[in-house]
């Protein structure tokens, strides 16, 4: 599984992509996989104020739900609304799927930060996650 | 891991003969009810619909198979299980359940009627041993009849789907097609002698269940026929998690959510399975009797579809629309081949009626839905030519 090197993670499994002021959520490869199918994503609204760590949507299965959990504080400014319709694009490329963008309210979060690791870090968490 | 099938240790899960095939699938495994069982091999959605539009194999080995023989057999069989177990003809088999003294359910099983003298009773995985002691402590002082626990001498796998009988019939010379719903037989199957067949299964398709010795090179290889035989018809091995959705489509009970130790037959609404004038006392008889007579069920098992945007799960709260509590969904889920989001749940009477509009508790949120008619998913009737 390739995490892109530019994007940042969380051991929730989000990835945080930033460009400039703005940055695009979504969700891992790993997290994809784990969830199967996926049939529902409960997404923020635009102007939601979202804080980091904090809980502010889910993604579900057809067994599951996953709580999703803001990387960094910000507000939304853009959802991905073909998701309703169609969730299952989660699936086919996690990697490229945002699922919302957000302003970025504190630009220092993005190093100061524990729980924003990079690609190879979030990696070797994965395969400790999975015994591999 | 445990060799031998059926046989855990206190660390280990109890494992079927298929084991090593599913992991050779790379299976998604899981703990159900102590086994480790497939979940899903390519996805539950492709699963579930290859059983509704062609036909999946499932390895369903967990499961347990009671045996009862000897002149005394029927006699036990009408004590211990609510169906009339005098109706049967050999080779044919029926729903029915055990039950405690006040009407609740010890396990809902299928009972097959052998011979005259020999009675097998299908029961679940999660039951086994709660069964089989249930079964020696009710009827086991009873005058000629044997008890006899089988669970771990079968490999059993369900054929389901359109295209099962299709699909068996490339693998034995039995006639499938005079075996009608519910009934079974023996014949060679995949070289196998004396094989029992039975049109029965666990998700509102056509389908068969075949019973073979659990050894692993013999279940490996029936397994591997099938799939490759299967491959045709565009057939692929289903999980647990494909098996459930499948059942709760078809509106079939599930044991620990729909029917319980603290459910009755009256609530769950299987008293059509449930015979009081068949002339026999059964254990459970006389307190449902007395529910009866008491006025009914106070709560009811109704299908829930939801109306607005959210999916109802397992244990979820069912709440008026004013938000006050009045039940719990019992088995929730989307369902891949109707594309809705259903659920089983028990409601007050008053609220049991079809059309009636309630709310789902989700994650703090109430969310409509409405109350259907049950089966969520019937399937279409053969057309005759």
């Amino acid at each position: 599984m390739a995490y892109p090197a530019g994007y940042k993670y969380t051991k929730t499994h989000e990835w945080l992509n930033v460009d400039g002021a703005t940055a695009s959520v979504g969700i891992t490869d790993y997290a994809q996989e784990s969830l199967g199918d996926i049939v529902f994503v409960e997404l923020p609204k635009v102007g939601d104020k979202l804080e980091a760590g904090k809980l502010f949507g889910s993604v579900e299965s057809v067994k599951a739900v996953s709580d999703l959990y803001a990387p960094i504080s910000g507000t939304v400014t853009e959802i991905n609304e073909g998701l309703n319709a169609a969730p299952e694009t989660i699936n086919s490329d996690a990697n490229a799927t945002w699922m919302f963008k957000m302003d970025v309210a504190d630009a220092a979060e993005l190093t100061s930060l524990d729980s924003l690791i990079d690609a190879a870090a979030y990696e070797a968490f994965v395969a400790e996650e999975t015994g591999h | 891991m445990a060799e031998t099938p059926g046989v855990g240790t206190a660390s280990a899960l109890r494992t079927t003969a298929l084991n090593a095939r599913h992991r050779a699938h790379k299976a998604k495994m899981v703990d159900f009810g102590g086994w480790d069982m497939p979940v899903e091999y390519g996805g539950l959605i492709s699963e579930h619909m290859a059983v509704r539009t062609a036909v999946g194999l499932f390895d369903v080995s967990h499961m347990g198979d009671i045996q009862l023989r000897g002149p005394g057999s029927l006699a036990a069989v009408q004590k211990l299980l609510m169906n009339d177990a005098s109706k049967l003809q050999i080779g044919q088999a029926h729903y029915s359940a055990m039950l405690y003294e006040n009407g609740t359910f010890v396990d809902d099983v299928v009972l097959h009627k052998l011979s005259d003298n020999d009675y097998l009773i299908v029961i679940n995985a999660g039951t086994r041993e709660k069964d089989i002691e249930w079964v020696r402590k009710t009827i086991g002082h009873m005058p000629s009849v044997h008890i006899n626990d089988f669970s771990d001498f079968y490999t059993q796998l369900a054929i389901q789907g359109p295209k099962a009988e299709a699909l068996l019939q490339k693998l034995t010379d039995t006639d499938l097609s005079v075996i009608k719903n519910y009934w079974f037989t023996w014949g060679k199957v995949c070289g196998l002698y004396n094989v029992m067949i039975a049109r029965t299964g666990y998700t509102g398709e056509d389908g068969f269940e075949i019973y073979i010795p659990s050894d692993v090179p013999t279940s490996e290889r029936v397994w591997n026929e099938i799939l490759e035989a299967g491959a045709e018809f565009g057939m692929v091995p289903c999980g647990l998690g494909a098996r459930n959705t499948l059942r709760l489509e078809a509106a079939m009970a599930l044991y620990g959510h729909e029917i319980s130790d603290t459910i009755n037959v009256l609530e769950a609404g299987l008293g059509r399975y449930c015979k009081m004038d068949k002339g026999t006392e059964f254990v459970g008889m006389a307190a449902l009797q007395a529910i009866q007579a008491a006025g009914g069920p106070t709560r009811k098992l109704v299908g829930l579809e939801m109306v607005e945007r959210g999916i109802g799960r397992d244990g979820y709260p069912v709440c008026s629309l004013t938000g006050e509590k009045i039940g719990e969904i019992t088995s929730g889920s989307p369902a891949p081949f109707l594309k809705k989001n259903i659920a089983l749940a028990y409601v007050p009477v008053a609220y049991s009626a079809v059309d009636s509009e309630v709310a789902v508790e989700i994650r703090g949120g109430l969310v409509k839905a409405k109350v259907v008619p049950l089966p969520f998913y019937k399937k279409p009737k053969k057309t005759v030519i």
